[in-house]
């Protein structure tokens, strides 16, 4: 579940800057290409695939800088009854 | 002509007005309380108060809030068709609508319960007007780079410091939702408009928007406890001002789609009863490919927010970058056939309180706020190089 949710996460990167590669470690804030617009976006993306909103406190760089901070902040915080397979693609 | 008829900016608004939820509301309210005052109250520089009053007995600041929160629950795609209407009649109402939306949607998307319950029922109602603060004499579209007002904690207040101007309703606003930098980064706070060291300053004389009440807006010093935070302290606050911009930029494309509208129907109405040469206007080659290249990008532009406020309603991330391209086409698309619509209406457009000089001042607005036509160029060329996720 763990891999599936980063996969999701690290896809949905990709997409918007598909000639990038990146690993699940890698700190997505020094790659210099992250701007407000993807911000925003990213966090919508997260809200919606995994059904939750993520709180204030949680709005925090360390918590966006790579696909697996971000996996980790999904897993906090997401309802127990939505999991990654079940959330929507 | 397109002239309206005369009366004074002050004159009340007598018909209750019905609570507005769609289009089809919008446009009854629109036809009722405010074309029919919109060029006086333009010339004038102020919004009746008759006007505001209609406006909060409609329901009209922010029906898109929940009903728990005092609003109506409409969706996104329906807040752009009432902008729409508004924008149809006026561009200093729905820009006074605009400002108020952004304030209310931040303090229910990211205020704390108590700051939810303190402002959104204001907000819902309209008694508490809000106003964004986010320009600087030295910065505009550039704002999060440059923003040179400073907030800084000292012990458990903050302190802001600095001048916001170009500020849309900064004369009738209760509440600024105020950016500022802080050590950490962007920050945003929620500062009343009675709070100690806020000085509100008129600007009069605006090319476009004349009535939109707009303020050079001074904070001088400004203490303000830790519950006037909005968010978090850095990473969020230049999201939040996204977010937030965002919401603005869908009501600019949709009033802008209004004033494009509004540019249809006077010309529609003054090229059937102008003659030249025996025959109306509406019969000349070149006055019909005008029309037709007006109606044809009207429609277009309002697919585009109709289908950024469709995203939007679907919490899809996609909206971002539709709005964008929705508030970059409908704004300049507006500010051409404004021109056009004067230029049709030859020197009865250029008159005083003649409509379509308003919309055409206040089309010019539309490229230029919520992010300029120049800062939507830098960025739209990014969705050629996505892929579908």
């Amino acid at each position: 579940m763990a891999d599936d949710t980063r996969e999701q996460i690290h896809r949905f990167i990709t997409s918007r800057f598909p000639d990038i590669g990146i690993t699940h470690e890698d700190d997505i804030f020094a790659l210099g290409f992250i701007n407000s617009l993807f911000a925003m976006e990213l966090v919508m993306f997260i809200e919606k695939t995994f059904a939750f909103t993520i709180p204030n406190e949680e709005l925090r760089f360390d918590n966006f800088r790579t696909v697996a901070s971000i996996a980790a902040l999904v897993d906090r915080n997401r309802p127990a009854s939505v999991t990654a397979s079940q959330a929507p693609r | 002509m397109s002239r309206q008829p005369q009366s004074s900016p002050d004159e009340p608004v007598t018909d209750a007005p019905a609570a507005v939820t769609d289009r089809g509301s919008a446009k009854r309210f629109t036809d009722t309380h405010i074309r029919p005052v919109a060029d006086v109250y333009d010339s004038a520089g102020r919004m009746p108060d008759g006007l505001l009053k209609a406006a909060s007995e409609a329901g009209l600041w922010a029906p898109f809030l929940p009903v728990e929160a005092g609003g109506a629950g409409v969706s996104f795609t329906t807040l752009g068709r009432i902008h729409e209407e508004v924008g149809r009649g006026c561009s200093s109402m729905r820009s006074l609508l605009t400002v108020h939306s952004m304030v209310s949607f931040a303090v229910h998307r990211w205020g704390t319960a108590e700051q939810r319950t303190r402002w959104l029922p204001g907000l819902a109602d309209g008694s508490t007007p809000g106003s964004l603060c986010v320009s600087e004499p030295g910065s505009g579209s550039n704002a999060t780079t440059e923003l040179t007002t400073t907030a800084v904690r000292e012990g458990t207040t903050w302190v802001l410091r600095g001048t916001k101007t170009w500020i849309t309703g900064g004369q009738l606003a209760r509440l600024f939702l105020v950016f500022a930098r802080a050590p950490g980064g962007v920050v945003a706070f929620l500062v009343p408009a009675e709070a100690n060291g806020v000085e509100v300053e008129p600007i009069e004389g605006m090319l476009g928007t004349r009535a939109g009440m707009l303020a050079t807006v001074h904070l001088r010093e400004v203490a303000l406890g830790s519950e006037a935070l909005l968010g978090p302290e850095a990473f969020a606050s230049g999201m939040l001002l996204t977010g937030v911009l965002d919401i603005g930029r869908l009501s600019v494309a949709a009033g802008s789609v209004g004033i494009l509208q509004a540019c249809i129907d006077a010309c529609a109405s003054y090229t059937t009863e102008r003659r030249v040469g025996g025959v109306p206007l509406r019969e000349l080659p070149l006055i019909r490919a005008r029309i037709s290249d007006m109606v044809t990008d009207t429609a277009a532009a309002r697919l585009l927010y109709e289908e950024a406020g469709r995203l939007k309603d679907a919490n899809d991330s996609g909206t971002i970058m539709a709005t964008m391209i929705a508030k970059y086409f409908a704004s300049t698309r507006a500010a051409r056939h404004a021109n056009e619509a004067v230029q049709i209406h030859g020197a009865n457009g250029c008159a005083p309180e003649s409509s379509v000089a308003r919309y055409y001042r206040d089309a010019k607005v539309m490229e230029i706020i919520e992010g300029s036509s120049e800062i939507q160029q830098l960025t739209i060329a990014d969705a050629a190089y996505r892929i579908a996720a």
